[in-house]
Protein backbone atom coordinates (compact mmCIF):
# COMPACT_ATOMS: atom_id res chain seq x y z
CA UNK A 1 0.00 0.00 0.00
CA UNK A 2 1.15 3.79 -0.89
CA UNK A 3 2.19 4.97 2.48
CA UNK A 4 0.84 8.00 2.68
CA UNK A 5 2.50 9.32 5.86
CA UNK A 6 5.45 8.78 4.34
CA UNK A 7 4.77 11.62 1.42
CA UNK A 8 3.78 13.49 4.09
CA UNK A 9 6.42 13.69 6.07
CA UNK A 10 9.18 13.99 3.69
CA UNK A 11 6.58 17.31 2.43
CA UNK A 12 6.68 18.53 5.77
CA UNK A 13 10.36 18.26 6.52
CA UNK A 14 11.14 20.20 3.24
CA UNK A 15 8.86 22.78 3.81
CA UNK A 16 7.04 21.68 0.67
CA UNK A 17 4.17 25.19 -0.36
CA UNK A 18 2.96 23.59 -3.09
CA UNK A 19 3.72 20.95 -5.50
CA UNK A 20 2.16 18.70 -8.75
CA UNK A 21 2.85 15.70 -10.81
CA UNK A 22 1.30 15.35 -14.07
CA UNK A 23 0.19 16.97 -17.48
CA UNK A 24 1.51 20.40 -17.44
CA UNK A 25 -0.96 22.92 -19.11
CA UNK A 26 -1.55 27.02 -19.76
CA UNK A 27 -4.30 26.82 -17.24
CA UNK A 28 -2.65 24.60 -14.31
CA UNK A 29 0.39 27.26 -14.85
CA UNK A 30 -2.15 30.22 -14.41
CA UNK A 31 -3.52 28.63 -10.78
CA UNK A 32 -0.48 27.33 -9.62
CA UNK A 33 1.05 31.14 -10.30
CA UNK A 34 -2.18 32.67 -8.45
CA UNK A 35 -2.26 30.59 -5.35
CA UNK A 36 1.64 31.39 -5.04
CA UNK A 37 0.90 34.52 -4.99
CA UNK A 38 -1.39 34.55 -2.42
CA UNK A 39 1.05 32.76 -0.68
CA UNK A 40 4.11 34.92 -0.67
CA UNK A 41 1.58 37.60 -0.01
CA UNK A 42 0.24 35.85 3.44
CA UNK A 43 4.29 35.26 4.56
CA UNK A 44 4.24 39.27 4.05
CA UNK A 45 7.20 38.37 1.48
CA UNK A 46 9.62 41.99 1.01
CA UNK A 47 8.19 42.75 -2.50
CA UNK A 48 12.25 42.20 -3.68
CA UNK A 49 11.77 38.64 -3.05
CA UNK A 50 8.09 38.06 -3.74
CA UNK A 51 8.77 39.44 -7.24
CA UNK A 52 12.11 37.55 -8.09
CA UNK A 53 10.30 34.07 -6.58
CA UNK A 54 7.20 35.22 -8.73
CA UNK A 55 9.53 35.86 -12.25
CA UNK A 56 11.95 32.98 -11.48
CA UNK A 57 9.13 30.18 -10.79
CA UNK A 58 7.39 31.53 -14.29
CA UNK A 59 10.06 30.53 -16.18
CA UNK A 60 11.18 27.51 -14.30
CA UNK A 61 6.98 26.44 -15.08
CA UNK A 62 7.16 27.94 -18.87
CA UNK A 63 10.29 25.64 -19.15
CA UNK A 64 8.40 22.41 -18.28
CA UNK A 65 5.02 24.05 -20.28
CA UNK A 66 7.44 24.30 -23.17
CA UNK A 67 9.24 21.04 -22.93
CA UNK A 68 5.84 18.98 -23.11
CA UNK A 69 5.74 20.47 -26.69
CA UNK A 70 8.64 18.92 -27.61
CA UNK A 71 7.42 15.94 -26.26
CA UNK A 72 4.24 15.73 -27.57
CA UNK A 73 5.17 13.94 -30.51
CA UNK A 74 6.03 11.33 -28.35
CA UNK A 75 3.23 7.91 -28.33
CA UNK A 76 4.53 7.34 -24.73
CA UNK A 77 2.32 8.65 -22.05
CA UNK A 78 4.38 9.16 -19.43
CA UNK A 79 7.17 10.78 -20.59
CA UNK A 80 5.27 13.85 -20.80
CA UNK A 81 4.44 14.00 -17.21
CA UNK A 82 6.58 16.51 -15.18
CA UNK A 83 7.28 17.22 -11.58
CA UNK A 84 7.30 20.26 -9.85
CA UNK A 85 7.98 21.44 -5.86
CA UNK A 86 8.33 24.87 -4.69
CA UNK A 87 9.50 25.30 -0.67
CA UNK A 88 11.20 27.44 1.96
CA UNK A 89 13.81 26.04 4.33
CA UNK A 90 15.89 28.74 6.37
CA UNK A 91 14.55 31.67 4.88
CA UNK A 92 15.71 29.88 0.76
CA UNK A 93 13.30 29.57 -1.40
CA UNK A 94 13.73 26.26 -2.92
CA UNK A 95 11.90 25.65 -6.63
CA UNK A 96 12.30 21.66 -8.08
CA UNK A 97 11.01 20.58 -11.39
CA UNK A 98 11.88 17.19 -13.24
CA UNK A 99 11.00 15.99 -16.66
CA UNK A 100 11.96 13.15 -18.93
CA UNK A 101 13.92 13.99 -21.70
CA UNK A 102 15.20 12.24 -24.67
CA UNK A 103 18.50 9.96 -24.39
CA UNK A 104 20.01 12.46 -27.13
CA UNK A 105 19.02 15.47 -25.84
CA UNK A 106 20.77 15.00 -22.43
CA UNK A 107 24.42 16.08 -23.72
CA UNK A 108 23.10 19.18 -25.68
CA UNK A 109 21.10 20.39 -22.23
CA UNK A 110 23.91 19.51 -20.38
CA UNK A 111 26.57 21.82 -22.01
CA UNK A 112 24.54 24.43 -22.25
CA UNK A 113 23.84 24.17 -18.19
CA UNK A 114 28.05 24.05 -17.77
CA UNK A 115 28.68 26.99 -20.20
CA UNK A 116 25.94 28.95 -18.51
CA UNK A 117 27.59 28.14 -14.79
CA UNK A 118 30.80 29.26 -15.56
CA UNK A 119 29.65 32.95 -16.58
CA UNK A 120 30.37 35.60 -13.68
CA UNK A 121 27.35 38.14 -13.18
CA UNK A 122 28.54 40.41 -15.47
CA UNK A 123 29.03 38.02 -18.40
CA UNK A 124 25.75 36.40 -17.90
CA UNK A 125 24.24 40.49 -18.70
CA UNK A 126 26.45 40.03 -21.35
CA UNK A 127 25.40 36.65 -22.42
CA UNK A 128 21.95 37.46 -22.21
CA UNK A 129 21.56 41.14 -24.19
CA UNK A 130 23.77 39.11 -27.10
CA UNK A 131 20.86 36.12 -27.37
CA UNK A 132 17.97 38.61 -26.89
CA UNK A 133 19.43 41.03 -29.69
CA UNK A 134 20.41 38.26 -32.31
CA UNK A 135 17.45 38.49 -34.15
CA UNK A 136 16.41 34.46 -34.05
CA UNK A 137 13.35 33.83 -32.84
CA UNK A 138 11.87 30.14 -31.45
CA UNK A 139 8.30 29.46 -32.23
CA UNK A 140 8.49 29.85 -28.47
CA UNK A 141 9.73 33.46 -28.60
CA UNK A 142 12.07 32.97 -25.57
CA UNK A 143 15.00 31.19 -27.77
CA UNK A 144 16.38 29.90 -25.05
CA UNK A 145 16.76 32.97 -22.52
CA UNK A 146 15.18 30.98 -19.96
CA UNK A 147 17.78 29.26 -18.46
CA UNK A 148 19.92 32.41 -18.67
CA UNK A 149 17.61 34.39 -16.80
CA UNK A 150 17.23 31.86 -14.07
CA UNK A 151 20.61 32.38 -13.59
CA UNK A 152 20.74 35.75 -13.56
CA UNK A 153 18.08 36.78 -11.39
CA UNK A 154 19.12 34.18 -8.71
CA UNK A 155 23.24 35.14 -8.90
CA UNK A 156 23.46 31.31 -8.20
CA UNK A 157 24.71 27.93 -10.25
CA UNK A 158 22.11 26.04 -11.78
CA UNK A 159 21.79 22.97 -9.69
CA UNK A 160 21.03 20.02 -12.14
CA UNK A 161 21.33 16.53 -12.28
CA UNK A 162 20.14 13.96 -15.31
CA UNK A 163 19.30 10.58 -14.16
CA UNK A 164 19.29 7.21 -17.13
CA UNK A 165 15.83 5.72 -17.08
CA UNK A 166 16.17 3.68 -19.82
CA UNK A 167 18.24 3.52 -23.38
CA UNK A 168 15.40 5.93 -24.17
CA UNK A 169 14.93 8.50 -21.73
CA UNK A 170 16.48 10.57 -18.84
CA UNK A 171 15.16 12.43 -16.26
CA UNK A 172 16.08 15.99 -16.19
CA UNK A 173 15.80 17.90 -12.06
CA UNK A 174 16.47 21.67 -11.72
CA UNK A 175 17.33 22.26 -8.14
CA UNK A 176 17.08 26.72 -7.81
CA UNK A 177 17.62 28.31 -4.82
CA UNK A 178 16.39 32.05 -4.05
CA UNK A 179 18.52 33.33 -1.02
CA UNK A 180 16.63 36.46 0.92
CA UNK B 1 -5.32 57.53 -37.37
CA UNK B 2 -7.05 55.61 -34.72
CA UNK B 3 -7.06 54.11 -30.92
CA UNK B 4 -6.57 50.62 -29.47
CA UNK B 5 -6.81 49.00 -26.44
CA UNK B 6 -6.22 45.93 -25.17
CA UNK B 7 -7.32 45.05 -22.11
CA UNK B 8 -4.96 43.25 -19.57
CA UNK B 9 -5.40 40.02 -18.15
CA UNK B 10 -3.25 38.00 -15.70
CA UNK B 11 -1.05 36.66 -18.11
CA UNK B 12 -1.10 39.69 -20.17
CA UNK B 13 -0.89 43.51 -19.89
CA UNK B 14 -3.03 46.27 -20.71
CA UNK B 15 -1.86 47.98 -24.17
CA UNK B 16 -3.21 51.51 -25.15
CA UNK B 17 -2.16 53.07 -28.10
CA UNK B 18 -3.52 56.80 -29.64
CA UNK B 19 -1.74 56.99 -32.64
CA UNK B 20 -3.64 60.28 -32.77
CA UNK B 21 -1.82 61.63 -29.93
CA UNK B 22 1.42 59.96 -30.31
CA UNK B 23 0.86 57.81 -27.07
CA UNK B 24 2.26 54.31 -26.32
CA UNK B 25 1.56 52.59 -23.35
CA UNK B 26 1.96 49.03 -22.18
CA UNK B 27 1.33 48.08 -18.70
CA UNK B 28 0.90 45.28 -16.12
CA UNK B 29 1.75 41.43 -16.69
CA UNK B 30 3.52 40.07 -19.65
CA UNK B 31 3.83 36.26 -18.90
CA UNK B 32 1.77 34.45 -21.40
CA UNK B 33 2.93 31.16 -23.14
CA UNK B 34 2.91 32.09 -26.29
CA UNK B 35 4.03 36.01 -26.49
CA UNK B 36 4.45 35.88 -30.29
CA UNK B 37 0.81 35.25 -30.97
CA UNK B 38 0.25 38.26 -28.16
CA UNK B 39 2.55 40.68 -29.47
CA UNK B 40 1.38 40.45 -33.12
CA UNK B 41 -1.19 42.93 -33.64
CA UNK B 42 0.90 45.37 -31.10
CA UNK B 43 3.97 45.41 -34.09
CA UNK B 44 1.63 45.48 -37.01
CA UNK B 45 -0.08 48.87 -35.74
CA UNK B 46 3.46 50.17 -35.20
CA UNK B 47 4.21 49.51 -38.99
CA UNK B 48 1.02 51.01 -40.07
CA UNK B 49 2.26 54.25 -37.45
CA UNK B 50 5.34 53.75 -38.87
CA UNK B 51 4.58 55.28 -42.18
CA UNK B 52 2.52 58.38 -40.93
CA UNK B 53 4.37 59.33 -37.31
CA UNK B 54 3.36 62.06 -35.36
CA UNK B 55 6.38 64.36 -34.63
CA UNK B 56 6.87 63.30 -31.48
CA UNK B 57 5.70 60.11 -29.51
CA UNK B 58 5.72 58.87 -25.94
CA UNK B 59 5.57 55.50 -24.83
CA UNK B 60 5.31 54.68 -21.04
CA UNK B 61 6.38 50.74 -20.67
CA UNK B 62 5.23 50.11 -16.69
CA UNK B 63 5.25 46.40 -16.16
CA UNK B 64 5.23 44.46 -13.11
CA UNK B 65 6.66 40.97 -14.22
CA UNK B 66 7.67 39.95 -17.91
CA UNK B 67 8.65 36.69 -19.34
CA UNK B 68 11.68 35.85 -21.37
CA UNK B 69 9.33 35.27 -24.07
CA UNK B 70 8.12 38.19 -23.88
CA UNK B 71 11.25 40.21 -23.93
CA UNK B 72 12.22 39.08 -27.60
CA UNK B 73 8.60 40.69 -28.35
CA UNK B 74 9.23 43.72 -25.97
CA UNK B 75 12.60 44.09 -27.79
CA UNK B 76 11.00 44.27 -31.36
CA UNK B 77 8.51 46.84 -30.12
CA UNK B 78 11.16 48.91 -29.49
CA UNK B 79 13.13 47.95 -33.03
CA UNK B 80 9.88 48.97 -34.57
CA UNK B 81 10.05 52.86 -32.66
CA UNK B 82 14.14 52.88 -33.39
CA UNK B 83 13.08 52.72 -36.89
CA UNK B 84 10.24 55.73 -36.40
CA UNK B 85 13.47 57.41 -34.10
CA UNK B 86 15.25 57.17 -37.24
CA UNK B 87 13.03 58.64 -39.70
CA UNK B 88 12.57 61.75 -37.07
CA UNK B 89 9.65 61.28 -34.99
CA UNK B 90 10.86 62.28 -31.47
CA UNK B 91 10.20 59.30 -29.60
CA UNK B 92 11.23 58.73 -25.41
CA UNK B 93 10.80 55.53 -23.43
CA UNK B 94 9.94 55.98 -20.27
CA UNK B 95 10.93 52.82 -18.43
CA UNK B 96 9.18 52.53 -14.97
CA UNK B 97 10.05 50.57 -12.12
CA UNK B 98 9.25 49.69 -8.65
CA UNK B 99 11.89 51.05 -5.78
CA UNK B 100 13.87 48.28 -5.01
CA UNK B 101 13.00 46.42 -7.90
CA UNK B 102 16.63 46.14 -9.42
CA UNK B 103 15.90 43.24 -12.02
CA UNK B 104 13.60 45.69 -13.70
CA UNK B 105 15.91 48.11 -13.39
CA UNK B 106 18.28 46.50 -14.78
CA UNK B 107 15.77 45.26 -17.75
CA UNK B 108 15.67 48.17 -18.67
CA UNK B 109 19.25 49.16 -18.61
CA UNK B 110 19.37 46.05 -21.13
CA UNK B 111 16.86 47.51 -23.64
CA UNK B 112 18.63 50.72 -23.15
CA UNK B 113 22.21 49.51 -24.05
CA UNK B 114 20.91 47.58 -27.60
CA UNK B 115 17.91 50.32 -28.90
CA UNK B 116 19.13 53.93 -30.15
CA UNK B 117 16.10 55.72 -28.77
CA UNK B 118 16.23 57.90 -25.65
CA UNK B 119 15.42 55.86 -22.39
CA UNK B 120 14.51 57.38 -18.79
CA UNK B 121 14.06 55.22 -16.17
CA UNK B 122 11.24 56.46 -13.74
CA UNK B 123 11.22 55.36 -10.01
CA UNK B 124 8.20 54.74 -8.66
CA UNK B 125 7.11 53.85 -5.17
CA UNK B 126 5.38 50.80 -4.26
Amino acid sequence: MLDIYDFYDKMERNNIMLSFKGDITSELLTSILQIMESKLDNLQEEPKIKKKVYNVLVECLQNLYHHMDDMMLDANDRVRSAIFMIGKVDGQYNIITGNYIKADGVTPLKSRLDEINLLSKEELKEYYKAILNNGEMSVKGGGGLGMIDIARKTGQKLNYNFMAVDDKYSFFSLNIKIAQ
Amino acid sequence: METISIEGTPKTPTINFDMEKGFLEIKGRSIPENSIEFYKPLVDWLDKYASKPKTSTNVNIQLEYFNTSSSKCILDVFKKLEFIHKNGSEIVINWYYEEDDEDMLEAGEDYQAIINVPFKMVEVQE
